[in-house]
């Protein structure tokens, strides 16, 4: 095997899993703050493209217009899917709480069905799409974008949650949310300011990967399992091991395709997370934590 | 439970029915298609033509004045469903035959229904085995994968690219053509030296296309349908891989060009001639077929009408036919599509008969090379 | 107990005079899927309602069932009377085997455990071309003989099925009122507490997750020898989805309930055939609303709603 085949699977492994990762982290965010895990996180992922495609060819908006207002419009579905659907449960328990976000995913996937059609489109590179050389592998620009936005954000997290006041107030909801309560921090805006946060994560994250995989309205089923494993593989967490879980999840895929075989692919990477989880059940960078009674 | 209620219901459903058959009732037609799911890009365009074409029988009249009445179900590309649905068409809707489903998986599964209740099955999908033994009540107008990869493999016996790598996807249409890919290969010298699959919502090949780059592939024969092949197509791009790379008969449509955009220059694929019927010569049988039928699905859709639509196309005339010879039952309907001779359809020209309910030649498809973002013959 | 056999009774009586009722028609092979996925639903209800162990790959095992019938009786012409057992007992066996790591996990680690597992299952159906048939099915599966009769109809398989389904009902029915129900409760609310108490919480758990891979199976090759033919599509993770919906949308913990819910979503895609493409927006929708307002589940929900109007009714008239 040549040294130049393993660094080609790594690398495209690396700018898949950054995508996973993103796309994670928004599961993470929701979940610590509320206790959800958001279905339908992939379809904002969704969103974000075909939003970004519609700015693009309808409004005629130049690229770094239509990326904001993208983002903006998917942070509006996220904000009414909240106020809607999560708000007015009246037993929120965590298995009512899947259906319905189970419910929420499919209602927004028919929705764009109806507005973009079943088509897939395809969106232009940020900047152009001459492969970079590294080594005697190669990537695209695309990727670099997408490694440095998933830089960026988890940056932007780490200042949001251990630096201001809301941040701060989230986590302490993710502790213990009576006692978030109780010390005055309104319980209710943080599961807003979760919502928000993430689908608007969850856009970004469709818009830049949009222009490699292409984008319809089915993209977000998909894309959404792979993030959800990214965010369990790093126990849920909302930083750096969330990536890294998304990390793993790409390079495992890309080698097992290339080195063992590209049908059992994923097999491959779900009996290795498998077996992760059998030996440490706590997840791979949580802590035992004993039981309370 | 009442039973009076329950007798009420039953009269006047009984009564329902019997009302229709006084009036000069048109002859039912059942549809199933993948609409939606995974499957649409077959299911839409093939539910579009059948809708079009029976709109203007009717309109010139129907056949033998009758009008022809279609009724279409969703599978959703699920054999589960389909089953179902081809079930509801014979029980409920007394349909005379059924056009679709557009998958052979769902096809393969109909297959028993069809042959049990005794209903003719004009099917959309391509697998051979669907007409391959014959199936007394089964036929079909999509054209075998298996004429798709001989018109590929005759193209490399001809240029001596012997060594193929292939790159299929996990689906029905991927396995078909896999299968297909290996089974001819012997047949016409080649070797398939690499033989690698991706799943259908799959975002990047680069790992299938970094290990083929390391064998001694000359051609790299890619088999799927969007938008697989164009991420392959734009990977193939990114590697800097030389090889020529061929496509199946999937991707045949303005669509492909779109999504691979830059990547999409110099593939080949093979493809039914409606995709290239402006360039066939005036003395080619199925032309006027061909444009009629690109004419009538630019005037009702707005958009290029492509081979997938072809084949539902294909199946209502042929049933037209078949009932202007005075067939209006099922086993009559039958026996006509049997005789049916030289009918100059979209997917090429079709002669069923006993022994072969799939009626098409290897002149079916042709093979075409994408340059500047639009299709070339290549000769 | 007398009210719970005379339920049941009336139950079963009702099921065996519906086909009297529609008969014959598309109806009935809706219904002939009602019982599959009531039987379906029931499983990962004991698994769900009753242990409080989620799993999001359930459709694995239903497929195992359906490809293990398939396969032994066409490849190797067994009987379908022997292969359906050897399916479930090598189902149950590898459920079994699975189970003690799997049942280790908690909470989304879980769900995320067997949903690998699901998807696992799911690409070997896919690949293993030679056996499966690969992603076009595999097709020509006998249907079940009986004393000379052949499950060939619709009316036919109706009765076979709604018979096992039935038969499953009862068999869940008194398990949830056995020592081993009021063992599973316990663990439901507190596994510490459970096996202070003295109960293998840990066995219990890999016993009731066997079960439920074994009535899956079961109902997988029902499935497989009514369709006569399987592939891999009919059992990926969106069904384990759907299943998870059926058992929650009827009412957690209840096997009246796990019908509600299977027949609900069933026969829901009939209905909302006439919408055409707006159907999916309308089913998601649904399942929506139906969480919001009924979140104890249609069991639960309709009567609620029942003493709502009557009550409602009464306030009016008086």
């Amino acid at each position: 095997m040549q040294f130049d085949q393993i660094l080609q699977y790594v690398l495209s492994g690396l700018s898949t899993g950054a995508i996973y990762a993103l796309i994670g982290i928004g599961f993470s965010i929701i979940y610590n703050a509320t206790g959800i895990i958001n279905f339908a996180q992939g379809e904002f992922v969704m969103l974000g493209g075909l939003l970004t495609l519609s700015c693009l060819e309808l409004l005629k908006l130049p690229l770094w217009a239509a990326i904001p207002c993208a983002i903006a419009v998917s942070t509006v579905v996220g904000i009414l899917f909240e106020r809607l659907a999560i708000r007015p449960l009246k037993q929120p328990t965590p298995i009512n709480l899947v259906i319905i976000t189970i419910g929420g995913s499919i209602l927004i996937r028919g929705l764009a069905m109806l507005v973009w059609g079943k088509d897939t489109h395809a969106i232009p590179p940020f900047s152009g799409d001459t492969p970079i050389a590294i080594g005697g592998a190669t990537i695209l620009p695309q990727h670099l974008w997408i490694l440095a936005i998933t830089l960026i954000i988890i940056l932007i997290n780490k200042v949001y949650f251990y630096h201001t006041i809301s941040g701060k107030a989230m986590r302490a909801c993710s502790y213990n949310r009576r006692a978030a309560g109780l010390v005055g921090i309104d319980v209710r805006r943080m599961v807003l300011f979760s919502f928000i946060i993430s689908s608007a994560m969850g856009a970004v994250a469709g818009i830049i990967v949009a222009p490699l995989t292409m984008i319809a309205y089915d993209v977000g089923v998909m894309l959404g399992l792979k993030g959800f494993c990214a965010a369990i593989i790093g126990g849920m967490s909302s930083g750096v091991s969330t990536v890294i879980g998304g990390l793993i999840l790409g390079v495992l895929e890309s080698l097992g395709a290339g080195l063992i075989s590209s049908g059992y692919k994923d097999a491959i990477a779900f009996i290795i997370l498998l077996l992760i989880l059998f030996i440490r059940p706590q997840g791979l960078f949580g802590k035992a934590d004993s039981e309370r009674v | 439970m009442n039973f009076k209620v329950i007798h009420f219901i039953i009269a006047a459903v009984s009564l329902l029915f019997s009302a229709n058959a006084f009036a000069a009732a048109p002859i039912k037609i059942g549809a199933l298609f993948a609409v939606t799911g995974p499957a649409a890009f077959l299911g839409e365009p093939e539910r579009n033509s059948a809708k079009m074409v029976i709109d203007e029988i009717n309109k010139a009249g129907g056949v033998k004045g009758r009008k022809l009445e279609l009724v279409v179900y969703d599978t959703a590309g699920d054999a589960t469903k389909a089953v179902q649905l081809a079930t509801k068409l014979i029980k409920d809707d007394k349909v005379v035959a059924i056009i679709g489903p557009s998958t052979t998986g769902e096809t393969m599964a109909v297959i028993p229904v069809a042959e049990k209740e005794q209903i003719p099955l004009i099917s959309c999908s391509a697998g051979s085995k669907i007409t391959d033994p014959v199936k007394k009540w089964v036929f079909k107008t999509a054209q075998n994968d298996a004429l798709a990869v001989g018109r590929i493999y005759e193209f490399l016996q001809k240029t001596k690219q012997t060594n193929v790598s292939i790159l299929t996807v996990s689906d029905g249409f991927g396995a078909s053509g896999r299968e297909q890919l290996k089974n001819q290969a012997a047949k016409y010298g080649i070797t398939i030296v690499s033989d690698d699959t991706y799943g259908p919502k799959d975002t990047d090949m680069t790992a299938q296309l970094t290990k083929i780059r390391g064998t001694h592939a000359q051609a790299i024969i890619c088999w799927g349908t969007n938008p697989g092949p164009a991420v392959v197509a734009k990977n193939v791009r990114q590697l800097g891989i030389k090889t020529p790379l061929f496509m199946s008969h999937g991707v045949s449509s303005k669509k492909f060009i779109e999504l691979a955009g830059e990547a999409a220059e110099g593939v080949r694929l093979p493809s039914g001639k409606v995709l290239v019927c402006d360039l066939l010569p005036n003395s080619e049988s199925q032309k006027k077929s061909l444009m009629l039928f690109v004419k009538d699905y630019q005037k009702h859709y707005k958009a290029e009408g492509d081979h997938f639509g072809g084949h539902a196309w294909d199946a209502v005339m042929l049933l037209r036919n078949a009932i202007e010879q005075g067939a209006d039952t099922p086993v009559a309907i039958r026996d006509q599509l049997e005789k049916t001779k030289n009918f100059c359809g979209i997917g090429g020209t079709f002669t069923y008969s006993p022994q072969d309910h799939a009626g098409l030649g290897k002149d079916a498809f042709v093979l075409v090379e994408i340059k500047n973002k639009d299709w070339v013959v290549v000769k | 107990m007398k009210k719970d056999l005379l339920l049941f009774t009336g139950f079963s009586t009702l099921v065996m005079l519906a086909p009297q009722l529609f008969s014959g028609g598309y109806l009935m092979n809706v219904l002939v899927f009602v019982g599959i996925n009531t039987m379906l639903a029931i499983a990962l209800n004991l698994l769900l309602g009753y242990a409080g162990q989620i799993s999001l790959g359930h459709a694995g095992f239903f497929g195992l069932g359906a490809y293990l019938s398939g396969i032994l009786t066409t490849t190797y012409s067994l009987n379908p009377w022997v292969a359906m057992p050897t399916a479930a007992i090598v189902v149950g066996f590898l459920a079994g085997i699975i189970g003690f790591p799997i049942l280790k996990l908690k909470g989304h680690y879980l769900a995320m455990a067997t949903l690998g597992l699901g998807i696992i299952i799911f690409i070997v159906f896919n690949e293993t071309v030679e056996l499966t048939g690969g992603p076009s099915g595999l097709s020509g599966i006998p249907n079940l003989k009986l004393a000379g009769i052949s499950f060939d109809s619709d009316v036919k398989n109706y009765y076979l099925i709604w018979g096992f389904t039935l038969a499953v009902m009862l068999f869940s029915l008194n398990l949830s009122n056995s020592r081993i129900g009021r063992a599973l409760r316990a663990v439901h609310d507190s596994e510490v507490a459970a096996q202070v108490l003295g109960v293998n919480a840990r066995l219990l758990k890999v016993q009731i997750f066997a079960l439920s891979a074994v009535i899956s199976s079961l109902a997988g090759s029902l499935y497989a020898h009514t369709m006569t033919f399987v592939s891999p599509a009919s059992f990926g993770f969106n069904f384990s989805i759907e299943l998870l919906t059926m058992v929650v949308i009827g009412g957690l913990g209840s096997i009246y309930g796990s019908f509600l819910g299977a027949a609900l979503l069933t026969l829901l895609p009939e209905f909302l055939r006439g919408a055409n493409d707006y159907d999916i927006i309308i089913y998601g929708g649904l399942l929506m609303v139906m969480v919001m307002y009924m979140p104890g589940g249609l069991v639960r929900g309709i009567p609620a709603l029942f003493r709502k109007i009557v009550v409602k009714g009464k306030a009016g008239n008086a």
